[in-house]
């Protein structure tokens, strides 16, 4: 969703050599800057508002006692929750700013905006690539050529609106039940606390378990995939992994504007190292979550 | 007196032949009279010859005067008497009547004194015809007996000394030939302030010999029916000292003097008989006696225990002014040695009788009665001849000492520790960690709660006793010594037993603060343990408290959250329907908002011990709750079959990208070539 103008700043800025053989040296650029940094944004807020609250959640476990601790506190980590709350929805917010950018750039209308080709919106394409999808798990047909987004994308995508939705509005609830009270009645709190506490579940289940498969435990892109962190796909397994978009910028003839430098080795291994880093917390956020229901549930 | 009668006998029979016509005129008298008077035998008729006052008759071969003093007798208390009322044997006997006339004879009329006078050790003499024995005329004299209260009667109370004296003086036959076991009676009487009283100052009712022996039934103190035996003295001398036991008060308590004088000390243990002074002690009894042999530091009893007594403790005892007599009770002056018939140990009760007898319910008192050679008697605790009061500090029961004291037996390994089951451990270890033993210990505070004040000093007793200040039913009322205010307000709230009235077990103090281990209640480990003790009943409530957010906080280890007692009170808990209760609709806002500011009414509607399991009591919780469930179950089943269907799929297409992928290598030109066109064509 970056405008062209930038992705041919960023090309021309790099080394970018055509005559190059080596075809290792051309990766296609498949997320901005901005979208990487928002992304990585909501790792680190997401993980931090997932452990600070999953101490409450599963108080009754020794670990939550430990970790809360290690949090300094309870009260320390209310406000490590309120923190990466606020700089999460900061995250949601600057990012539908930048659609509307986008929206004013490019389309002259939101409906534009949401029905355009590149869209996060589901679309007749995601139907077909979904019964094509569970054909070809079932053996009844070849691969889906996926284009731009996939829909189990867009479903996390449209997943992380919902949650932002559902997770901001009753936590703002929690954090200010005094005002709430004036207008509406205690047990609304109760409510708010059942909500906001199971939909974390939901949205860390599924993030740590999910999300991790499609997109970096799947045996093709084992162990992850860090397309999201460098922005950038080898040409060749972007050719094979979306053949739809693929040939659609080949025929518009647009794709050498998404091709970019390879990132250095170096860069590479710190993206790898926080990968990991982000991918164990979240397994041990999902260890937790199974002990805390199997084991220890109450 | 001898001679002149002598004298006079001789003389009579000088003038034989008048003293025959007198004889013939007599005869002649006689029989006239008798022919007058018929058979009447008046005083006169014996006065006619006896009023002549050198008449002499003969008893036992011995010639006496037979002289009657017509003025004495008609003066006497028996004026009205007729003479063959007592010389019953000369009742119509003829004149001149025989001789060895017998004793006037007291029995006639008293019966009763004849009775005691049998029975005593006089009497009993006499019967086995002992010469020294007295008669009644011994004492009473004979024609002449006048009134007790005519002070000339030889018994009146000035004179009964010297009756009593004239055999039982020193040196006199009786003293000398029987067995007396008092020495100088009349002399130590007469010294005594009984003595002093009634000779010196004329104290007519100040008691005589007979007051304490009694006048006729005279018994050795060895005989049990006597008035001075060892069961009876007591009795004796309180017919005078009627009040005598108001202030011997500790010792006989108004009546053990006559129930138990068997084990107490009798009157003349300390007061010895006719030595009677306000000085006492005086002999066989005074410490100095017990000195001579307790004093010197070898001495040794026979299974080899140090007998001496340090003197210098016991002067700066408690017990400086009690001496040793007062104690050890069974001494007794008459034995050479006063302390051979000591056997058994001090009964400390003889004085502290109200803490004997609680001592003796107490569970070291029970053991103690039952010879468990562990159970800790007085001594043990008080020590003995240094005992000091429980306001010295040196004294082992002065507050700061007493844990140490009672850890001598209730530390753990200890005599009492193991023999103890139940389940308090290491309680000296716990006290003194504890606030109050921090405070005795480590402040020096002696007004805090020490093992006594809990457990009472002498009436300790296992808390399963229902008698026991520790039980249950009383520990309130233990706490409460010092925590008034908090019994008080405990005494109206719902745990109270006489607010609830249940079959189950209500929380008393130790249940939420320990026995020994009491902690500050600001601190950490206090409030966090005290969930769990409502826990303990209020299972459910507590278990819904966890589920919410004061809860979740507390179960994680904080405490800066709301407890229980935060919201409940923790002495004042009433039911939510009192007005007074801190959740009443009136106090409720107000208890939110001791952490809650901002708090309001519609706050206050907060359930804070909400479960989302109950569907009648919180139907949107529990509809909340199932909803999310069924959309977190639901989404996890899709995107969990989704993820199963895709992994071997995916399995299998990996295989087939790196065949892809190197055919891509192989032919590098066919995907490059429209990039290098395109970029050709830039």
């Amino acid at each position: 969703m970056e405008s062209k103008e930038e992705i041919i700043l960023e090309t021309a800025a790099g080394s970018f050599n055509p005559v190059n053989p080596n075809k290792e040296k051309f990766q296609f650029q498949r997320f901005t800057r901005l979208n990487r940094v928002l992304h990585i944004l909501m790792i680190v807020s997401f993980i931090s508002l997932a452990l600070t609250g999953m101490t409450l959640k599963f108080s009754y476990t020794g670990w939550a006692a430990i970790l809360s601790h290690l949090l300094g506190g309870f009260e320390s980590a209310g406000y490590i929750h309120r923190f990466f709350a606020v700089v999460m929805v900061s995250v949601f917010i600057t990012h539908i700013v930048d659609l509307a950018r986008q929206k004013k750039r490019e389309y002259k209308t939101w409906k534009a905006l949401i029905f355009s080709p590149g869209s996060m919106m589901f679309n007749k394409k995601d139907l077909k690539d979904f019964i094509g999808t569970l054909k070809w798990f079932l053996g009844l047909g070849k691969r889906p050529e996926y284009g731009r987004w996939t829909y189990w994308e867009k479903f996390d995508y449209f997943a992380v609106f919902w949650g932002i939705f559902v997770i901001g509005l009753t936590g703002i609830s929690l954090w200010f039940p005094e005002i709430l009270t004036i207008v509406l009645p205690g047990w609304v709190i109760n409510v708010a606390t059942i909500i906001h506490s199971d939909e974390a579940l939901l949205a860390t289940g599924f993030i740590f378990t999910v999300h991790f498969f499609n997109t970096h435990l799947r045996p093709e892109k084992f162990p992850m995939d860090i397309v999201i962190f460098s922005g950038r796909i080898p040409l060749n397994e972007f050719k094979i992994d979306r053949p739809a978009e693929y040939n659609k910028l080949v025929e518009k003839g647009e794709l050498e504007n998404f091709l970019v430098e390879p990132y250095p080795p170096i860069v590479i291994r710190a993206i790898k190292i926080f990968g990991w880093i982000a991918l164990s917390f979240g397994f041990s956020i999902v260890v937790w979550i199974i002990y805390a229901m199997i084991f220890a549930y109450r | 007196m001898k001679k002149k009668i002598y004298e006079s006998v001789i003389k009579s029979k000088r003038n034989s032949s008048s003293f025959l016509l007198f004889r013939i005129f007599l005869f002649t008298y006689i029989l006239f009279a008798f022919a007058a008077a018929a058979s009447a035998q008046d005083n006169s008729d014996c006065l006619s010859c006896h009023e002549d006052k050198t008449l002499k008759g003969k008893k036992d071969g011995k010639e006496i005067s037979v002289f009657v003093d017509q003025k004495k007798l008609v003066s006497s208390v028996h004026a009205g008497k007729k003479c063959i009322d007592c010389h019953v044997d000369l009742k119509d006997s003829d004149f001149p009547h025989k001789e060895n006339v017998n004793k006037a004879k007291c029995t006639n009329c008293h019966k009763e004194e004849n009775k005691d006078y049998t029975e005593s050790l006089h009497g009993r003499a006499a019967a086995k015809g002992d010469r020294l024995a007295p008669v009644c005329q011994t004492c009473h004299g004979s024609h002449e007996i006048l009134p007790v209260k005519d002070p000339k009667s030889a018994v009146a109370p000035l004179n009964i000394p010297y009756v009593c004296g004239s055999c039982h003086r020193e040196g006199s036959p009786v003293q000398v030939q029987r067995h007396i076991p008092q020495s100088n009676i009349l002399e130590n009487y007469t010294e005594s302030i009984h003595g002093e009283a009634l000779l010196k100052k004329g104290l007519v009712v100040a008691a005589t010999c007979a007051s304490c022996h009694s006048p006729h039934r005279v018994l050795p103190h060895t005989d049990p029916r006597s008035s001075i035996a060892r069961n009876n003295i007591a009795a004796t001398c309180t017919k005078c000292h009627a009040a005598i036991e108001n202030v011997h008060r500790k010792i006989i308590r108004g009546e053990l003097w006559e129930k138990e004088a068997h084990v107490l000390p009798a009157c003349v243990d300390c007061h010895q008989p006719h030595k009677i002074r306000n000085v006492y002690y005086e002999q066989g009894m005074a410490d100095q006696d017990c000195l001579r042999c307790h004093g010197r530091e070898d001495l040794k009893s026979a299974d080899g225990r140090s007998m001496f007594v340090n003197i210098n403790e016991l002067a700066g005892s408690r017990h400086t002014k009690v001496a040793c007599s007062q104690c050890h009770t069974s001494v007794n002056p008459s034995k050479l040695r006063p302390c051979e018939g000591i056997t058994a140990k001090v009964d400390c009760s003889a004085c502290h009788a109200e803490v004997g007898d609680e001592y003796k319910t107490s569970i070291h008192g029970q053991l103690f009665a039952k010879n468990d050679p562990n159970a800790p008697g007085c001594s043990d605790c008080h020590g003995s001849h240094g005992v000091l009061g429980k306001k010295d500090p040196k004294s082992p029961t002065f507050a700061i000492n007493i844990p140490d004291l009672c850890a001598k037996c209730h530390r753990e390994g200890e005599k009492a520790a193991v023999k103890y089951v139940g389940k308090e451990h290491n309680i000296i270890e716990k006290y003194t960690e504890s606030i109050h033993g921090k405070g005795l210990m480590e402040s020096g505070m002696t007004v805090t709660a020490t093992c006594a004040d809990c457990h009472t000093a002498h009436h300790e007793l296992p808390h399963t006793d229902p008698a026991s200040s520790v039980n249950r039913k009383n520990v309130s009322a233990t706490c409460g010594q010092c925590h008034f205010g908090i019994q008080e307000q405990f005494e109206k709230s719902v745990h109270s037993p006489s607010v609830t009235k249940t079959n189950k077990e209500l929380p008393a103090c130790n249940d939420c603060h320990t026995a020994h281990t009491i902690r500050r209640t600001d601190q950490e480990q206090f409030k966090l343990t005290i969930m769990n003790q409502c826990g303990r009943c209020h299972s459910k409530i507590a278990k819904t408290y966890f589920d919410t957010y004061h809860g979740k906080v507390s179960q994680l280890g904080y405490t800066k959250t709301a407890k229980c007692y935060d919201c409940h009170g923790a002495h004042d808990i009433l039911p939510v329907t009192d007005p007074n209760s801190h959740l009443s609709y009136r106090n409720v806002v107000k208890t939110c908002q001791k952490c809650h500011s901002g708090a309001n009414r519609q706050f206050a509607g907060y359930f804070t011990h909400a479960t989302h399991h109950d569907p009648n009591k919180y139907p949107w919780l529990y509809w909340t709750f199932f909803g999310m469930t069924a959309l977190l179950i639901g989404t996890f089943i899709l995107a969990g079959v989704h993820t199963l269907l895709w992994l071997p799929r995916s399995l299998q297409y990996r295989k087939e990208l790196k065949k892809k992928l190197a055919v891509e290598d192989e032919n590098p030109e066919s995907s490059n070539k429209d990039i290098n066109g395109k970029s050709d064509g830039k």
